[in-house]
């Protein structure tokens, strides 16, 4: 089914999607916010250029994006895909807890902020390119894999990387000697099990965008973990 | 230990010997240690140093053979630098740490509903007999529409947006499940539900035992977003975005891992022992138009069934920003006063930033009739309601309804020792041992709590019957039904009431 | 001492109304006479009266009664209403001099038809143009109040008992076929002649009886709309309420009445019926609107009257009729005065409008 979104309001535009059948086409996308919010079941793909906020608190939809998206794809997500053959603007999966988002490009600032996990609910977020600063804020679960694919000469990771990270691994593949950390994390090169542990996402992204996975060598990625689970607790005295 | 380091503990256990029997309840019920069996001397004795006047033991004392006093002993006086100041001192420089506080600022600073007095009919009008005569009570909350629209047979087009419908202008604030226990949150729950109010999760999530209380649970999402999720919006009657706290405005907030145990790791649906970081701004949030963002995104995802409550702290330009707030979609404006309580806050931020409630809210009632936009949200203040008055005078100056949190938990037994946030609460409140949330009885809790809000409810009943108003709808607003005493022209000017005597 | 409006002055009160339904035109000396068996419900602070149909040779002008405190105001006010209306008429409104009514200010009528000119400019119709134009006059300007706004109706009104205000008037001189009359007891007063009642804002005008406890709610909110309670009374805060809920909201006599005099939860939650329903949804739109405490009014409009009771009836209220003449007061006595015949005498119920309307085509 396709929704043709010329002139129509999110309002509009998400009623059309809730009444749609399982597998739609959006059109015409120009701006419309808070595409497939909460959305369930249904896959969609979209033409044009989706508004902020695309697919908040997604549970188990799938949504494609031929072109860009804006800013806070897969904000506070819980179940589902998300996958953009472009670029992504800033909070890229805020608050994400689980399920998948994919984008070919690169990425803005604050990509995964505070993403968690619990149990089985690991919410993962690959990059092809390169993505802004505070990358994995306050990260306490998930996993971030950066790629890196189009490096053009600028940074892989802009700045503060990981502040107030407290969980979670961030994967970034290639030369990181440029990257400051803070202190609170360690960065060591990825072993056979970490490798084995993103493989399945990496894999994914190279079908999703045609890219050679053999073009990616285990060895050149850096896995970043938090240094000890409480970081804040010497900060305070009780009054 | 280094000298430098002893701080003269704040309180004296004081025990009649006579009276002693060495049953040693008070060790068991002491969670803190603080006291213990010498079994040289054959007596009980007390480390005051760990004592933090909690009460438990004074009145679970079978013989009452405690009392707890503030410790005499002190430093030379001096009006500038206080005891505590110095203290304050001393532990900074022994550990390097930010001062943390529990509860609401305990500063003098003026409380102004105590310099608020309430009018009462004397013969131009009658007053009107609560007990036996309608005294109405009931509230909605929400968005009213601007327009009349019709039927096509003339009638009214009834659809609203949604309301929240409270039987008493009382609801009870949000406290996450962690900074509270398990039973705390069902006497709460169960509480509403008889009541006709709500309560409010809070940033913890929503434990799965309470679903069942949906219908009367206001759902929340903080910067942290824990245990947000689509069946988590749903459930709840309504949803509020808290964007700040009075108690500490302009920061988040930080549950130890220590408290991420068993169901409050599962409801936060966060692993066990990790600490739950709640980011000071709401990263999607940076301007007012990304609030309207957020709001419209929880709109669409619960498919405008839920009222969409935005959660301020009382700050320096709180009227412009509630203003903004209205114009962003949502639906009630929740209010917190710089007294408002906390589970845990730097002690310099609670006891410095803000501005208080009374203050607040008359300037943002204010603020948005000036701009005509009153009727386009509901107004809800907390931070420090401490009774039935304080209720009666916030909405005389323009509230529709109030949040307890402070007072909810006093009613649970709470003795306001302070020490919330080491999570060893005595009365089973604040804290996630079994052995102590087992003390606090959620039959009696919730019991309490009506006992508690039909009380109020009297009063209030009683303080309208006084005025001649017999709707609590024509008390809102209508500030002519108060007069100021103790205060100068500015603050008399920013209430909006005249001076006693005028 | 301050002057009305800068300070809330409460008052009691004796009301009273007839309408011919049949349009026949009555003159004023009934009512006054009606006014004088309630003598003991004023106090000489305040008296005044609305009449309906009285003007049908200017009927398409909105005519204006003002006061004035001097003739500098009254120029100022020429001045102003050049700006925007065509004035064709402008006389003094005729008066009979009588010991019992004194500090008398110059009362001036108009008039007046707004200018399509400038009603196409500024985008408003003629009676949101003129509402807004009267509460300008009336706020902004020093020494001016027009206390009469409406079409083919006029307020009269002065510091005095009902009856001296209305040999005054030379109300026995006009011919309409509704006219309300207002009898004030304020608790005290500097005896200002604005502060009289009627109120009246284009052809609504009130009278009312009692002290609402609800005011500043209800001032609050309405204030939002562009109104100014200027004068602090329950009365005019009522009109206004009227103006807005009627011409601006669209809503009808009776809607208004489920939402100023609204029937309690505890009525309203038994029947599920269609009505409950749409009471219950005026009660949620228009909580601020909802007036406690003790009132009865009569509300009269173009072609009407309604008289109403505070939900709880703490004040007294008759109505009554004779032929095609209906009769509204606070007492019986009053009704009889003038029709001792008077049939079906009934009190209404808390909350329940009565509402008589002239047969169409006879105003």
């Amino acid at each position: 089914m396709v929704i043709d979104a010329k002139n129509k309001q999110f309002n509009e535009l998400n009623r059309d999607i809730w009444l749609s059948n399982t597998e739609g086409k959006i059109v015409n996308c120009l701006g419309q916010r808070f595409i497939a919010a909460g959305l369930k079941d249904k896959s969609i793909e979209i033409e044009g250029t989706p508004g902020n906020a695309l697919g908040a608190y997604l549970n188990g939809a799938s949504i494609f994006v031929n072109g860009n998206a804006q800013d806070a794809v897969g904000d506070t997500m819980n179940e589902g895909t998300i996958v953009i053959h472009g670029n992504v603007g800033d909070a890229a999966g805020y608050a994400m807890r689980g399920g998948e988002i994919y984008v070919a490009g690169n990425a803005g600032y604050r990509v995964g902020i505070h993403m968690k996990e619990y149990k089985e609910k690991k919410p993962v977020i690959v990059i092809g390119g390169r993505v802004g600063s505070f990358l994995g804020e306050y990260l306490a679960g998930g996993r971030i894999v950066v790629l890196g694919t189009n490096r053009d000469d600028k940074p892989l990771v802009g700045s503060f990387p990981c502040a107030g990270m407290h969980g979670g691994k961030i994967f970034l593949y290639g030369d990181i000697s440029a990257i400051i950390f803070p202190s609170h994390v360690h960065t060591k090169v990825a072993t056979t099990t970490d490798w084995k542990e993103i493989e399945p996402y990496v894999t994914r992204f190279c079908e999703f965008f045609g890219f050679d996975k053999n073009r990616f060598i285990p060895d050149n990625f850096t896995v970043v973990t938090p240094d000890g689970a409480n970081p804040y607790k010497q900060l305070y005295v009780a009054n | 230990m280094n000298p430098l380091d002893y701080v003269v503990p704040h309180f004296e256990v004081i025990r009649n010997f006579d009276r002693c029997t060495n049953c040693r309840a008070c060790e068991r019920q002491c969670a803190n240690d603080a006291h213990f069996f010498d079994p040289k001397t054959q007596t009980m004795q007390c480390d005051d140093s760990k004592c933090v006047n909690c009460q438990r033991c004074v009145c679970t004392c079978p013989t009452h053979a405690l009392k707890i006093v503030e410790n005499d002993a002190s430093f030379r006086r001096n009006a500038n630098w206080s005891g505590e100041a110095i203290t304050e001192i001393y532990k900074q420089a022994s550990s390097g740490g930010v001062l943390l506080s529990s509860m609401g600022n305990p500063t003098s600073n003026p409380v102004y509903w105590d310099r608020l007095l309430i009018n009462a009919s004397q013969v131009t009008n009658p007053s009107i007999d609560p007990l036996r005569e309608p005294m109405e009570t009931r509230v909605f909350l929400g968005k009213k529409p601007s327009e009349t629209v019709r039927n096509p047979d003339g009638t009214l087009n009834t659809d609203l947006p949604p309301q929240l419908e409270l039987e008493t202008p009382v609801m009870f604030s949000a406290m996450s499940y962690g900074s509270i226990s398990y039973n705390a949150h069902e006497s709460l729950a169960r509480a509403s539900r008889e009541l006709g109010v709500f309560y409010n999760t809070g940033e913890g999530g929503l434990h799965e035992d309470f679903y069942k209380y949906g219908a009367n649970t206001i759902v929340q999402v903080a910067s942290g977003r824990f245990g947000v999720h689509e069946d988590y919006l749903n459930v709840g009657a309504a949803i509020e975005i808290k964007m700040g706290q009075g108690a500490k405005p302009g920061i988040g907030g930080h549950l130890p891992g220590a408290k991420i145990v068993g169901d409050v790791s599962r409801t936060r649906m966060i692993p066990e022992g990790s600490d739950a970081i709640s980011p000071a701004p709401h990263h999607d949030v940076y301007s007012i138009e990304d609030l309207r963002q957020l709001v419209f995104s929880l709109k669409e995802a619960t498919r405008y069934q839920k009222p969409i409550i935005v959660k301020v702290a009382a700050v320096h330009n709180i009227a412009a920003i509630a203003s903004g707030v209205a114009r962003s979609g949502a639906d009630i404006i929740a209010l917190d006063g710089y007294r408002g309580g906390t589970g845990a806050a730097p002690t310099r931020i609670r006891d410095n930033v803000g501005i208080p409630i009374e203050l607040a809210l008359a300037a943002v009632d204010k603020r948005l009739r000036d701009e005509g936009i009153r009727n386009n949200v509901s107004i809800v203040v907390g931070g420090s309601i401490r009774n039935s008055a304080d209720v009666v005078k916030a909405i005389a100056l323009g509230a529709d309804a109030c949040y307890i949190g402070t007072a909810a938990l006093l009613a649970l037994g709470c003795r306001l020792c302070r020490t919330c946030s080491s999570g060893k609460c005595n009365w089973g409140i604040a804290t996630q041992r079994p052995e102590l949330v087992k003390r606090l009885n959620p039959d009696i809790g919730c019991k309490r709590l009506v006992n508690l809000l039909t009380a109020w409810r009297r009063e209030i009943m009683e303080l309208m019957g006084g005025m001649g108003i017999n709707s609590i709808e024509a008390l809102r607003g209508n500030r002519l039904m108060l007069r100021g005493v103790n205060l100068n022209e500015k603050e008399l000017e920013i209430l909006g009431v005249l001076h006693a005597g005028e | 001492m301050l002057k009305e409006g800068e300070v809330r002055i409460p008052s009691g009160c004796a009301i009273a109304a007839m309408i011919s339904t049949e349009g026949n035109l009555m003159t004023g000396e009934k009512i006054v006479k009606c006014m004088v068996p309630m003598h003991d419900r004023s106090n000489g602070l305040g008296g005044g009266f609305a009449a309906y149909g009285i003007y049908p040779e200017y009927k398409d002008f909105y005519a204006f009664h003002v006061f004035f405190d001097s003739h500098d105001a009254r120029l100022e006010c020429e001045k102003f209403l050049k700006e925007g209306f065509e004035i064709v008429k402008s006389e003094d409104v005729p008066i009979r001099k009588i010991p019992e009514i004194t500090d008398v200010p110059i009362i001036w009528r108009y008039f007046v038809s707004p200018m399509s000119s400038v009603l196409s400019r500024l985008q408003l119709d003629d009676r949101e143009f003129v509402s807004r134009c009267v509460t300008k006059l009336n706020t902004k300007f020093d020494g001016v109040y027009v206390f009469s706004s409406g079409k083919n109706m006029g307020t009269f009104k002065a510091v005095g008992f009902p009856e001296d205000v209305g040999r005054f008037y030379r109300l026995e001189e006009y011919q309409g076929y509704a006219w309300t009359a207002h009898g004030r007891y304020p608790t005290n007063t500097p005896g200002w002649w604005g502060g009289a009642h009627p109120f009246s804002l284009l052809d609504y005008s009130v009278v009312h009886n009692g002290e609402i406890s609800s005011y500043d709610a209800n001032r609050r909110f309405i204030e939002m709309f562009g109104y100014h309670c200027s004068l602090q009374t329950d009365t005019e805060v009522i009109a206004y309420i009227a103006d807005y809920l009627l011409r601006r909201r669209q809503l009808s006599l009776q809607e208004m009445a489920w939402i100023v005099s609204a029937p309690f939860w505890s009525v309203l939650d038994r029947p599920n019926t269609r009505e409950a329903e749409q009471i219950a949804y005026l009660r949620k739109v228009f909580p601020s609107l909802l007036l406690t405490g003790p009132f009865s009014i009569v509300l009269g409009f173009t072609g009407g009257i309604m008289a109403l009771n505070d939900r709880a009836k703490l004040r007294s209220m008759v109505v009554a009729e004779k032929d095609d003449v209906h009769f509204v007061a606070s007492e019986e006595a009053a009704i009889r005065a003038i029709e001792p015949d008077a049939e079906n005498v009934y009190a209404p119920i808390g909350g329940e409008p009565i509402i008589f309307r002239v047969k169409e085509g006879a105003f």
